[in-house]
């Protein structure tokens, strides 16, 4: 379990975002360490003053996928920024955002949810993730 | 013999990973050789705790269903 779980998150609606909240958690209980890279609208989907609002969905769910989403809410699913709370708290998860999508969104560190644990470029990305794959979502 | 539980973790009505996220930190609060007994509907989390108890090093020492329950019972390594 030596090589961390790397996700590169690109996409800021709920739907990826909770699906990514789910590999991190459950790596996280493996003891397995995760490492996350928010870029663009994943980024923009942390900011402290957005993380708790209405994300979207892709494009592919449609009005089926909107009501099974929206189901599963109801039968009392944690949310995306819950899960990845719950999966801190076990450890071994490090939230870093892209500083290139940072200048993008004209965004400050204080302008971001206290999940995101740092402000880094694609380099530093590459070293923590060391031989482990690289998954983009 | 009866195993004295140290923790009961109830996580009926969560859905997946959350069974495995409560348990994982439920284990992390008892010392070693401690037992937390964990309440599930999730179906999925019948072959999740298998594979977490097979990576983790954690004993499975008990797994039942009962209706739409299933309940786990793990010794802490």
């Amino acid at each position: 379990m030596d090589n961390p779980l790397n996700l590169v998150l690109f996409s800021g609606t709920d739907d990826k975002l909770q699906a990514a909240a789910v590999l991190t958690a459950g790596a996280a209980a493996l003891g397995k360490p995760v490492n996350i890279f928010l870029q663009y609208w994943a980024l923009d989907a942390f900011r402290s003053d957005r993380i708790a609002r209405d994300h979207g969905l892709a494009p592919e769910a449609g009005a089926d996928g909107r009501a099974a989403v929206d189901a599963l809410r109801a039968a009392g699913q944690s949310s995306w920024a819950e899960t990845l709370r719950q999966a801190k708290d076990l450890g071994g998860v490090d939230i870093q955002a892209c500083s290139l999508s940072m200048d993008l969104l004209h965004l400050e560190a204080t302008d971001l949810d206290p999940l995101v644990d740092g402000v880094e470029g694609v380099t530093a990305f590459y070293l923590n993730a060391g031989e482990g794959q690289v998954t983009f979502i | 013999m009866t195993l004295q539980i140290s923790t009961t973790v109830d996580a009926r009505g969560l859905s997946c990973p959350m069974p495995i996220v409560k348990t994982a930190q439920a284990i992390k609060a008892i010392s070693s050789g401690g037992i937390v007994e964990v309440l599930a509907s999730d179906p999925g989390s019948v072959k999740d705790f298998v594979a977490w108890s097979r990576t983790t090093g954690h004993e499975l020492l008990e797994q039942t269903a009962d209706g739409g329950t299933y309940r786990f019972v793990i010794r802490r390594k």
